[in-house]
């Protein structure tokens, strides 16, 4: 009895080593893969080139990839400044000041928004956003726009990006635990005062994770911004322009054009590169979380 | 609301059976739920000065009346609280006026210490920087008078700077104690302010307390029947929301007149 109680001891710990190494191995053979097809590419020109060029002519062997990250550095910095703010301090709100039921509300609305596929948000931002920003918002700033612009891949991202981000930062906010409410009120704080100089300070590790994660998350992003974002591939600082995320690149390209010479290679390029770019954006967030923690 | 303070008794100042006046006044206080009434009718005087311990079972509504006494209970949306808890000439529960300067006036101590997110120096500061005192060495002369006082300040003053949570439990609840005097209150709210506590620290509150109450008036919740003998002047006996019995520790503890202290005194020994 006791041998056979050490046997599957050691056979489930057996499977809980191989499951976690499967885990902890799967992004690094994605990313080895990737980069052993983009390989060839990438002994043909320099990574400076390919990085920082922004001349995408594939079918003369150019292949600069600026644009399209630059076009995906623009669309997640403008989701972000929108979604950012906004979710914080409706999370404040909701976990500080609103009543019980105004949350038992929210907490159904905030799932099913993140739950809806992208497409819907992409049809969403053809419809509407594209329409506004063409007719109202950019003849009010007098300029002309198709609509599909990085402004409009960047209002579609901070609408899928928010359920995601103020769930998140719902439960930061949550766990600061109530007795530190209390002290900081029986000092004499207002109730503003706690929420600024305690809840807030004590969830920043929290607060910035979720803002990473969320950053992140928007990043890789893909059906919905490249149905409204135009698919254009320059490099401008309009956002009434259209532009051209990574993703974008990769969806649209995949499995056509590549009877062009390094094409496959390219395209596995971008994919390496957004593999890198999230993975460093993840590690950056990690490391704020680490030095914020501390203090 | 105003005929609800009209209706009552008025503040006028009653004196105690200890030569003192009593610096706060309850007057049928309730406390409820949707489906529980947590406190009923307490009518409650604390003397000025003495050590007042509460005294009952687990789920009696003890830290619900510590809660009502600096209106903490704002924070539980759930609760239904109405009567009248006089502390000078306010009234806590109906004053909008100035409800952080009210709660100023009683430091609280919890069960767990709470050190507030920000440095062991910060924490000290942090109720008269929110009073709006920016002078610095007022400010860090207030600190070190207040770490002193709980005996803390020999063993911080090397790591002012570091942060609060760093200190032992122990330690972490003589800093709350000391960020509570700093503020200057009239009355220092404990609740089971030594059970997360090693038998040295718990003394160290013990002895202090005995001391604080020369120039405060403390209430205390404990479950330790030897820690209320050895620090009350007041005891009250609560038993199911209500207030059973009260009096002075000896005649209470030797002679209860009523059944459920007689139980509580026996399980408790
Ligand atoms: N926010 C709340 N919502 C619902 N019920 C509550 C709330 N706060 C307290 N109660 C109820 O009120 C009763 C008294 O609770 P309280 O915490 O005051 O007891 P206590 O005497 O301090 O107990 P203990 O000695 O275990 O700390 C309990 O039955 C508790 O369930
Ligand atoms: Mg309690």
């Amino acid at each position: 009895m006791p041998n056979r109680r050490i046997f599957i001891d050691k056979i489930s710990q057996g499977w809980m080593i191989a499951s976690l190494a499967t885990i902890l191995l799967l992004p690094v053979i994605i990313g080895l893969a990737l980069y052993m097809k983009a390989n060839p590419l990438l002994e043909q020109q320099s990574l400076s080139t390919l990085l920082f060029s922004s001349e995408w002519l594939p079918s003369q062997g150019k292949f600069g990839f600026w644009p399209f990250i630059a076009g995906s550095l623009y669309v997640t910095l403008l989701a972000f400044i929108f979604a950012a703010p906004v979710c914080l301090f409706a999370a404040i709100h909701l976990t500080q000041f609103a009543s019980k039921k105004l949350i038992r509300w929210m907490y159904p609305v905030i799932d099913i928004l993140a739950g809806l596929p992208s497409v819907i948000y992409g049809v969403w931002g053809i419809l509407v956003i594209v329409h506004f920003i063409s007719d109202i918002l950019a003849p009010f700033f007098n300029t002309s726009s198709s609509g599909y612009s990085i402004l409009a891949g960047g209002i579609v991202l901070t609408v899928m990006c928010i359920p995601y981000m103020l769930n998140m930062l719902i439960e930061v906010f949550n766990t600061v635990p109530i007795g530190l409410k209390e002290a900081s009120l029986s000092l004499g704080s207002s109730y503003w005062e706690s929420v600024k100089h305690v809840v807030v300070r004590k969830s920043f590790p929290g607060i910035i994770s979720a803002f990473g994660l969320g950053i992140a998350k928007a990043f890789g992003e893909t059906i919905a911004v490249m149905m409204v974002v135009g698919n254009q591939v320059k490099v401008s600082g309009n956002p009434f322009d259209a532009g051209y995320p990574l993703p974008a690149l990769i969806a649209n390209n995949y499995g056509e054009m590549l009877s062009i010479p390094m094409y496959d290679s390219a395209l596995m390029f971008a994919a390496f590169l957004l593999l890198v770019i999230i993975l460093s954006i993840n590690l950056i967030f990690r490391y704020l979380i680490h030095k914020t923690t501390r203090k | 609301m105003f005929t609800d303070v009209e209706m009552c008794e008025k503040p006028d100042v009653v004196s105690t059976p200890y030569g003192s006046t009593s610096i706060l006044r309850i007057r049928n206080l309730n406390v409820f739920t949707e489906d529980h009434h947590i406190l009923k009718d307490i009518n409650l005087d604390i003397p000025k000065n003495k050590i007042t311990v509460l005294l009952g079972p687990s789920g009696c509504g003890k830290t619900t009346l510590l809660k009502c006494m600096n209106k903490l209970t704002d924070l539980y949306q759930e609760l239904k609280v109405s009567g009248n808890i006089f502390i000078d000439e306010d009234d806590v529960l109906h004053s909008n006026s100035n409800i952080p300067a009210i709660r100023q006036k009683m430091g609280l101590l919890s069960q767990r210490p709470y050190p507030l997110p920000m440095s062991i120096f910060k924490n000290v500061a942090y109720g008269i920087k929110l009073q709006g005192v920016k002078n610095k060495s007022l400010i860090a002369e207030t600190v070190e008078r207040n770490l002193r006082e709980v005996g803390l300040w020999e063993e911080v003053k090397d790591r002012l700077h570091s942060p609060g949570a760093s200190l032992s439990i122990g330690q972490q609840q003589r800093l709350c104690l000391a960020r509570g005097l700093a503020v200057k209150p009239w009355i220092i709210l404990a609740d089971e302010p030594t059970s997360a506590l090693d038998p040295i620290s718990s003394k160290i509150i013990e002895d202090l307390f005995r001391n604080l109450k020369q120039k405060y008036t403390i209430i205390l919740v404990t479950h330790i029947l030897r820690q209320a003998v050895r620090l009350a002047d007041h005891v009250v006996f609560m038993n199911f929301g209500e207030i059973i019995e009260q009096g002075k520790p000896m005649e209470l503890f030797k002679n209860p007149s009523t059944k459920q202290l007689k139980e509580y005194l026996v399980d408790g020994n």
